[in-house]
Formats: C-alpha cells, structure tokens, sequence
C-alpha cells in the first residue's frame, strides 16, 4: 500500500460517467431497439500516487470504465479529466500525447501480447511511436525496463511463446512502464495468474508504484487481492458505484448491502473461522433493463417501497466513506463491524 | 474415521506421452476416501488435480494419455482392470462429475429435462415419463425457480450459476456415492460461488455422499473440506485434516500457498510469494520436485524424492524435514517459519 498525503491533488476525475452499447434490429435499416447499459452515471476520482481499487462482479461495468478513461471506447456521455484536461475533448493528437501518461495493463497476459513480435519489439514499440527513443537507445531502454520487471536483458529477442503466465504479464507491465506513465488503469492483471505468480506481479507492482510514484486504477473481482493493493476502494454493481471508501473503513465498516453481501462470500483460508454469511437469492439483473429505484433492490435484505423507486445517490457519512443506500447505514450500524472481524477462535 | 473407505486410491501414475516427451501430469497420488467424507485437493495449475479426476473417472484420452501405475478401489474392485461396459455402469451413476466450465459441459442442442433425463433412463431404467418427473425434482432439490417450466428450456437461457446447478441436478439425479467437483466455482462470481457452496453442503448432507473438491482457492477448500490433499507438480506433497493443513502445515510448499494468498483480514504490506516457476513435467528436477524453489532444501532434497513422513495420525507429509536428514535446529526453524504462515501463527 502506497502513502499518500492527505492534500494529495486529483490526478483523474470522473463525473457522471455513461456508457452505453445500442442493440440494435435490422438487417440494411437499423434501427437501436434498446441498450446495454454496462456504465451508467459512474463518478470517482483519483488522488496522485494512490491506488484506487475498482471492484464488482462480471458485468457490472468495471472494465468498460476504464476502457472508457483511456478513450479505447467512446463514452455516451459525461467527462473525465486528467489533470485538469477533459479527455473527451482531445483531438487525436493531444490523445496520443495524454496515452504517455494512462496506460493500461490488461488481465489476458497470452492474448495482450502479440506473437509474432518478440519482446524487445512489444516493448519498444511504444518508445517509438510515441518518439521517445529508437535504435541503439531504444534496446538500452528495453533492457532496462526487463530488469526493471524481473526478467533479464537477454529476453530481448525471445518471443511471448516462450514465457510462462507470470512472465509475460511482466512483458505487459515493462511495455505500460516504457513510456513513464502517470496513471496505469491494472485491468484484472493478476487474475489469470496462479496464486504463487500472483504474490510476485502484486509484490512488483507495489514496488514500481513507490519508484516511479505511480497511480493505479486497479479493477479487479477478487476482493482480497484488491484490498491488498488499494488505497480506497470502489464498489460497482451493475453500472453503478454502490459504495466507495478507504480500504480499512470500507472492510471494517461496509455501509451498502451489497458491499455487506460481497464481503461475507469471500471464502476465508481459515477453517477455524465462522462468519455470518449472507447468501444473496438470485442473479444479477440484465443491464439492458436494469431494476428501477436502488438496481440493487431485487436482491437485497433490506429493501423498503422506497428502494424500488427511488434512485440512490451516494450518500457521504464521514471518513471519505460515500455509500448509495438511505436504509443500511442507519440501520444496526455498528453490529455488523463486530461480526466481519476475525474471532479469537 | 469411522465411516467406511469408499474410493482408495493408491500410487496412481498418469502419463501422457507426446512428441517432446513424457508428461507425468501424475506421479504417485495416494489417498482414502471415506463415506460423506469431502475431500479437498488442491494445487495450481498443471498439478496433476485435474487429470487425477480424470484418471479416476476413466476418462483420460489415451493415447496420448495412460494410467501407468496404481490402483482405484472403489468399495473393493479396481476401477482399472473393469471392463468398460461395467465402467459405465458406475460412471455417472455411482461417480458423478461436475466440471468447471458450466457454459461448455452442457449440450446447447438439447433442453436441460432432455439432458437430467437422459442419465436417469440410461442408469436408473426409468421410463420417459417418469424420468422427466425426476428431472423436475432434481432442479427444485438444487432451488431452480419454476422448476417445472424451465425443463424445457435450453442451457443458453440459463446464466451461469443456474448452469452450475442443472449440472449439480444433473450429477445427483442418480444418487451418486461420490460426487467429484472440478473447480465447481472457479467460473463463478463469488456471491453466486456461496450460493453454490451452499447448495453442495446441503445437498451432501441429504444425499450422505461424498465430495471430491478439486481447486485452487484456499479459502473455499478451508470452508467446505474435511480432509485436504496438496499437491505439486504431480505429486501428493502434504496430506492432513483440513485443521492441520491451515493451522499446523508441515510442507514448505503448503507454506509458500498460504503466504502468497492475500487475506482479506489482516493487513501485510508485502505478500512473500513462491520464488521461481514450476517446473516442466516433462523434465521434473530429480529429487525433490519442490526444491528449487523451497527455502528450506538440503544436499538430500536434490537428490533422492522425499517419501511420506508421518507428522501425526491421518497427516503426511512429503519432505525431508521431518526425516533423520534434518537436524533439530534446522526442523525447528523451519517449521517456526511455517507456523507464521499458518492461521495459527498469525494470531500470535
């Protein structure tokens, strides 16, 4: 986990993010009958050299969001700015400028990489097209991003094919490192990885975030890998942010009831522990036609007539804590702490 | 334990032999299976925990795939030496499996009745009619809503923790005494993943059958199993009840696993991984296969592969540590340094 200091400024600020797909009918006249909303009115912001983690199930909306920030999708609607530039509003050329700051690290470490480039060409690639250096300062460059990520200058000329998992989730972060980033958006980077990988990439990644004072935007499913990394952490659920807090808080203190329902599914490597564990019916609901009021009401506990029409904005209680619920947190609030610590069994 | 050995498997070897040489995907895996017992195996990918199930299932393509060594014993006869008609008769029926992969394991062309019933008629000679009645009541035991319409319908309109379900109802249609679960929930989003957990420990306990849970998540093996096998690189590497395994492991391997998961918990600034890679099965180190990466190797790890250790009654362990070879001082640190990684040490 990073420090960063209280007046730490914005580096990224997402307002009333939207983005949604058309599904459309129709063979030479087409005609949109309806749409996917996988974003859906999503605001954050980032702080210089934190890590904010971005969690939900598959299909809530995480990764298209940050697919959204660096501008590989176009947005419906709403802003995003990156200090201080709106991102939606650059011309192609100031895009490419901005990609030297975001980058991204994808989860896929076989299919992001391409197989017919070797390594030092994947790595260089972004020196070159963004100018930074060719030739014989180029190789240099390379060699010591490898070293930089735990692999040797000699891997130079080897293809993708020819490393493991683990390793070649290190050629995709050296390829994200080449150009200096500012903000690396870590799409679900160590999920594909088996656990003892795991350890090594989130290790690395910690150590070149206080290097290089990096900021992450990191989205993941796997909630203890993202508390692991996060300084605050963002919960979504189907197109919404339900919840955001710092990680501490947001474990020891879970406000919205899903946030609540997540926690206690975690199974934890502890046979000696028993949890109360809250089991929610059903599935997610289709973003297509998402429930009205609170989305999260078909599923939840606590439900009131209210919920079923009322959208929930989020709600600040103190502590940097936001939550988009008005019945949980003024409920039972403290009781819940008490039973998501560890027993002394 | 009381309960009587259902499945005993004993110095299972399956190989698989390709161009670049031989596969030993499993190298030696022994264990008992008692009833109602669930059984955790765990290990990372290319361990062997998959192609043991396999192997136990008969299903292992061969070639290039062959079960070179061992024996199953399924209450007395060896799973092995039966013909494959008889074979069939207990696959399926008696061994059920579910796999990992609901989306794929189902047939899309066929409705999900079509598919329970299917196995009903071929094992349990039901007629049609009264096969599709027990197909219906298999999808209302695993808690389908409108069971009896959605017979008909097909896997497609089903989402993935309902697939899982058809499969569980699919598995359980003909009263199996084992169930083998492989990576049931690894597919699954977590609150899906407890529903599902859920389910299996209640369907267990109506059922009285035993679970063969096959993963790599710690955390659900720690839930749901009473006994856990951890293995490496095609080998049994660590064998106790799940209390042991979690609070006093003994392996350096176990160790390493449980240092490199983060918890969710407790806070550690830094994770402490596993160093190294795998190794290639093809060309496994000789010794040991955990030494190159394990702290803790001595002049004999490299040489000799270790053989079971007794640490206690029902908990094994493959490592020299707890031989003659290692001297007193050496076990203790050792072990000190496991006890850290135990849930136990993490108290302290």
């Amino acid at each position: 986990m990073s420090t960063v200091s209280p007046n730490s400024e914005t580096i990224l600020e997402v307002k009333n993010l939207v983005k949604h797909f058309p599904i459309t009918k129709g063979f030479i006249v087409q005609r949109q009958v309806g749409a996917v909303k996988a974003v859906d009115d999503v605001s954050f912001n980032i702080l210089r050299g934190e890590t904010l983690g971005l969690v939900g199930e598959s299909g809530c909306g995480k990764t298209t969001t940050g697919r959204v920030i660096l501008r590989l999708m176009e947005p419906t609607s709403g802003a995003a700015s990156f200090e201080g530039k709106n991102i939606f509003k650059l011309n192609k050329e100031e895009l490419r400028r901005l990609r030297r700051d975001m980058q991204i690290i994808f989860q896929d470490p076989y299919s992001s990489l391409n197989p017919r480039m070797t390594v030092g060409d994947i790595i260089g690639e972004p020196l070159e097209i963004h100018n930074l250096a060719r030739g014989k300062e180029k190789l240099r460059r390379v060699q010591e991003l490898l070293e930089v990520v735990g692999l040797s200058p000699y891997h130079t000329n080897r293809y993708p094919h020819e490393f493991s998992g683990g390793q070649r989730q290190r050629i995709g972060i050296a390829r994200a490192l080449a150009v200096n980033p500012k903000l690396i958006i870590c799409d679900e980077p160590v999920s594909a990885l088996d656990v003892s990988i795991q350890a090594q990439v989130l290790n690395l990644l910690q150590e070149l975030q206080k290097e290089f004072g990096l900021t992450y935007l990191f989205i993941a499913h796997d909630l203890s890998v993202v508390k692991h990394i996060s300084d605050r952490i963002a919960v979504m659920y189907l197109g919404r942010i339900v919840e955001v807090a710092p990680t501490e808080e947001m474990f020891a203190n879970p406000q919205h009831p899903y946030t609540e329902a997540l926690l206690s599914a975690v199974p934890i490597p502890n046979p000696g522990m028993r949890r109360q564990r809250i089991i929610l019916p059903g599935d997610v609901p289709s973003p297509i036609n998402p429930p009205k009021g609170c989305r999260f009401h078909t599923r939840c506990n606590y439900a009131q007539d209210s919920c079923r029409v009322n959208d929930q904005p989020l709600l600040d209680v103190g502590r940097g804590h936001y939550v988009a619920c008005e019945v949980l947190p003024f409920k039972h609030q403290r009781s819940k702490a008490a039973v998501l610590k560890a027993p002394a069994s | 334990m009381a309960e009587e050995t259902l499945l005993s498997v004993q110095n299972l070897k399956t190989y698989f032999y390709t161009d670049e040489g031989v596969v030993r995907a499993v190298d030696g895996l022994t264990y008992e299976l008692h009833e109602g017992e669930t059984l955790g195996i765990v290990g990372e990918s290319g361990c062997g925990k998959s192609v043991h199930a396999l192997s136990v299932m008969r299903l292992i393509p061969t070639p290039p795939g062959k079960v070179v060594e061992g024996e199953i014993l399924f209450s007395g006869t060896n799973l092995l030496k039966l013909p494959e008609e008889e074979m069939r008769k207990i696959r399926g029926n008696r061994i059920a499996m579910i796999f990992q992969e609901p989306m794929t394991s189902l047939n899309p062309v066929l409705t999900i009745g079509e598919q329970i019933a299917e196995a009903v008629m071929l094992h349990q000679g039901l007629a049609k009619k009264e096969a599709y009645d027990r197909a219906v009541e298999m999808l209302e035991k695993v808690k389908i809503p409108l069971a009896r319409e959605r017979v008909r319908d097909y896997p497609h309109q089903f989402s993935g923790g309902m697939r899982q379900r058809v499969m569980i109802a699919m598995a359980l249609s003909c009263n199996p005494s084992i169930l083998m679960a492989d990576e049931p929930t690894t597919a699954l989003d977590v609150t899906i993943q407890a529903q599902i957990l859920d389910l299996m420990r209640d369907l267990q306990q109506e059922f009285h059958m035993a679970i063969i849970l096959i993963t790599h998540n710690l955390g659900v093996v720690a839930e749901m199993a009473d006994n856990v096998v951890v293995m490496y690189a095609g080998r049994p590497v660590e064998h106790a009840s799940v209390h042991d395994t979690f609070r006093d492991p003994r392996h350096p391997y176990t160790w390493g696993l449980l240092h490199s998961i983060p918890k969710l918990y407790e806070r550690k600034e830094r994770l402490i991984p596993i160093e190294g890679q795998p190794p290639s099965l093809i060309d496994l180190p000789p010794g040991c296969t955990f030494a190159p990466r394990c702290p803790f190797a001595m002049e004999i790890c490299v040489k000799a592969d270790p053989p079971e250790y007794p640490i206690a009654s029902d908990h094994y362990a493959r490592c020299y540590l707890h031989s003659e070879h290692a001297t007193d001082e050496e076990r203790k640190a050792a072990v000190a340094a496991g006890l850290a990684a135990s849930t136990l040490g993490r108290r302290v």
